[in-house]
């Protein structure tokens, strides 16, 4: 399949789709930390947790909608002001939704699974009949359209390099919070041994719920990063779903750094193979490849040593 | 095993009632639509039989039972096709004799691994092996590096999808979206007339009967006992010196084998295949049958099945935008409030009432706690 292309050829093709693999990598790896945080942290599968994503969409686009209409002089700086209140959004949807239902079910995960599976599917109705079935998308402030020309073959979308860095800086603040701060290390205890760690006083009960709501309001986040790499609609997040759970395990579960490393090999092969493959052959190539190493190798890429 | 050890009174009052249902109540009281429609309920509820089993009793939960369903389905679809597909019938094509749909996307001679699909023999054999064969080797790779849970979820899921994209992907070999469609005569019966799909559906009573025979002799058998031990005690039965993974893989298989034959039976019933009926949301809605029912009970999963799917074809008749709301309810329901679905409820709330009301005259006690029934 490479023999019709030059070598000058297949170096730009791979770094334009490398680089369009970047952005679709930011959109994984702000989802899969979400999810990693709320599976590897606290080992509940939440299959809502592409609806919590859309719901920063959609808030992002309702503040994009509202810029543009009350504050167009503002209207380059809204993608910040979205993102915050998405956080905020999918955060506290997140508290809730521990509270009425996740902290009942912490001991069967299997059911958990059902019961998030539920949840999506109301979640997904209410923005059908809030936002009307069809697709809605945002209007990019002017600073973030076009391209940065590196060679003559090779351009780079600056939203992308935005949800590049975007991703990055998010990807930080997780690890500093989950290894640095003091919640992160009440979280990690709790993981290790939840008894211990309430004798010593540690509000477990609390610290799961915070941290459900961070996984989400980050989930929110990708939100906001989502819009700008495509269209908003009632089931776009139930798209992502799978890539994202396959991206958690395959990177080893509590690793902040084999969630990156996964999403990156994933987004790029995925993206890579598409310019020479059809774009769903390039899929089932790489879920196939994915699957068939989890099945060799349960434990993902990067395993932490835990107690059981 | 004599009959009395094989089955209680009290479970054969229940498998006959619940014949009296399939064979008798639903033909007298439904128009021949309807009846049709149950057919296809009926081959959902071989899938809920299958999970209550490797779900309720084994503890091992798939969300990829649609790849099963939809892998028998489509090797039933592929041998009606073929059987459709005559060179009179396509004789407007530009390669008459293969599939419509191979013509549409300029294929212009049979792929070789549709030819054994001529044989009607073969088609049933495949309807089982293909999906057991897949199931082995899944499960092969699962259990024997103990890889259960959520991960198992997990990745079944992560099958069903890409199966469902690999469908839509192949246009050419296997209908893509649309599916195998313009299904018409088996061995020569045309399937699509209304006397055609009443008779199917009670050939679909009749399979789920013997389905549900195989699963009670299982439930009942060693197996059963060993299935449930491995369930909630995993550690202890692989030192008391079985291996665990073998009978994952077979009680897996078992289910796979009867998904196929519920899509084998749906294609037939309903005259064409499709990959809806294979991927993620299939699948999963597939599980809550079981879980309605019972996940314990395998004459709760047949209920579960009918009276979910006629749930969804009465309110997202009327209501369509009712009906998700509806659904996402019952999934959260299900797991919050029932967690033993309308068995559990029977056998807890129902049956106690009606022993009760029956003994009275005789002995003001209540009656005795039960557990759920299994």
């Amino acid at each position: 399949m490479f023999s019709d292309y030059s070598w000058a050829d297949l170096g730009a093709i791979f770094a334009m789709q490398g680089f369009a693999g970047l952005t679709l990598f930011a959109v994984f790896v702000l989802m899969a930390l979400g999810l990693a945080i709320i599976f590897g942290q606290m080992g509940v599968i939440n299959l809502a947790h592409g609806e919590f994503m859309i719901l920063g969409a959609y808030v992002t686009y309702l503040v994009s909608t509202f810029f543009a209409e009350y504050m167009p002089a503002l209207f380059s700086l809204y993608f910040f002001v979205a993102m915050f209140l998405a956080f905020l959004a999918s955060g506290a949807l997140g508290l809730l939704v521990e509270w009425a239902l996740i902290r009942h079910l912490y001991k069967r995960p299997l059911d958990t699974l059902l019961a998030t599976w539920g949840l999506s599917l109301i979640l997904q109705q209410t923005y059908r009949s809030v936002f009307g079935a069809r697709e809605v998308g945002v209007s990019l402030p002017d600073w973030m359209m076009g391209s940065l020309p590196l060679t003559d073959l090779i351009e780079v979308p600056i939203n992308g390099i935005f949800v590049m860095i975007l991703a990055i800086g998010i990807s930080t603040a997780v690890y500093v919070m989950l290894f640095r701060s003091n919640w992160g290390r009440q979280v990690r205890a709790i993981n290790q041994n939840r008894d211990m760690a309430s004798a010593v006083g540690i509000n477990a009960e609390w610290t799961d719920r915070l941290t459900f709501g961070i996984g989400c309001g980050v989930a929110g986040v990708a939100g906001s990063a989502f819009t700008m790499i495509g269209s908003t609609g009632p089931t776009s997040g139930q798209l992502y779903i799978v890539d994202t759970f396959l991206i958690v395990v395959f990177g080893g579960t509590a690793s902040i750094l084999g969630t990156i490393a996964s999403a990156f090999s994933i987004s790029q092969a995925q993206s890579i193979m598409e310019f020479f493959l059809s774009g769903s052959m390039a899929k089932v190539l790489t879920l196939l490849v994915v699957v068939g190493i989890l099945m060799l190798r349960p434990q993902g890429l990067f395993s932490m040593k835990l107690r059981k | 095993m004599t009959f009395s050890s094989f089955m209680t009174r009290k479970e054969a009052f229940g498998f006959l009632v619940l014949a009296a249902v399939i064979f008798l109540v639903l033909p007298l009281a439904l128009d021949a639509f309807r009846l049709n429609l149950f057919g296809k309920y009926l081959t959902y509820a071989f899938v809920a039989v299958g999970l209550a089993l490797f779900w309720g009793m084994g503890g091992i939960l798939s969300l990829g039972q649609g790849v099963f369903f939809g892998l028998g389905g489509y090797c039933m679809a592929m041998f009606l096709k073929l059987e459709a597909s005559t060179p009179e019938n396509t004789a407007i094509q530009s390669t008459p004799g293969i599939p419509d749909f191979m013509d549409w996307n300029q294929i212009t001679a049979l792929p070789a691994w549709w030819e054994p699909f001529n044989s009607f023999a073969f088609a049933l054999f495949a309807v089982v092996a293909v999906p057991v064969a897949l199931a082995f080797v899944i499960g092969l790779a699962m259990f024997t590096r103990r890889v259960g849970g959520v991960y198992f979820a997990i990745i079944t899921q992560a099958i069903a999808a890409i199966l469902t994209i690999l469908i839509i992907g192949q246009q050419g070999f296997t209908g893509g979206v649309n599916g195998i469609t313009d299904l018409r005569t088996l061995m020569g019966w045309d399937i699509r007339s209304e006397a055609a799909k009443t008779t199917l559906y009670f050939v679909n009573g009749a399979l789920l009967f013997a389905v549900l025979m195989v699963a009670h002799y299982i439930r009942k058998s060693k197996l059963g006992r060993l299935l449930r031990a491995m369930r909630d005690q995993p550690d202890r039965v692989r030192f008391s010196g079985y291996n665990v993974a073998s009978f994952k893989i077979f009680i897996f298989c078992v289910g796979a084998a009867f998904a196929g034959i519920g899509g084998a039976m749906f294609t037939l019933q309903v005259g064409f295949m499709s990959p809806t009926l294979v991927g993620i949301v299939p699948s999963i809605e597939m599980v809550i049958f079981c879980a309605v029912g019972g996940r314990l009970s395998i004459i709760g999963a047949v209920y579960g099945a009918l009276l979910v799917n006629w749930a969804k074809s009465t309110l997202s008749e009327s209501y369509p935008e009712l009906w998700l709301f509806g659904l996402g309810a019952l999934f959260i329901a299900v797991v919050m409030a029932f967690p033993n679905g309308l068995a559990g409820i029977w056998s807890e709330r129902i049956e106690p009432q009606i022993l009760r009301l029956f003994n009275r005259s005789k002995d003001d006690k209540t009656a005795p706690k039960r557990a759920p029934a299994e």
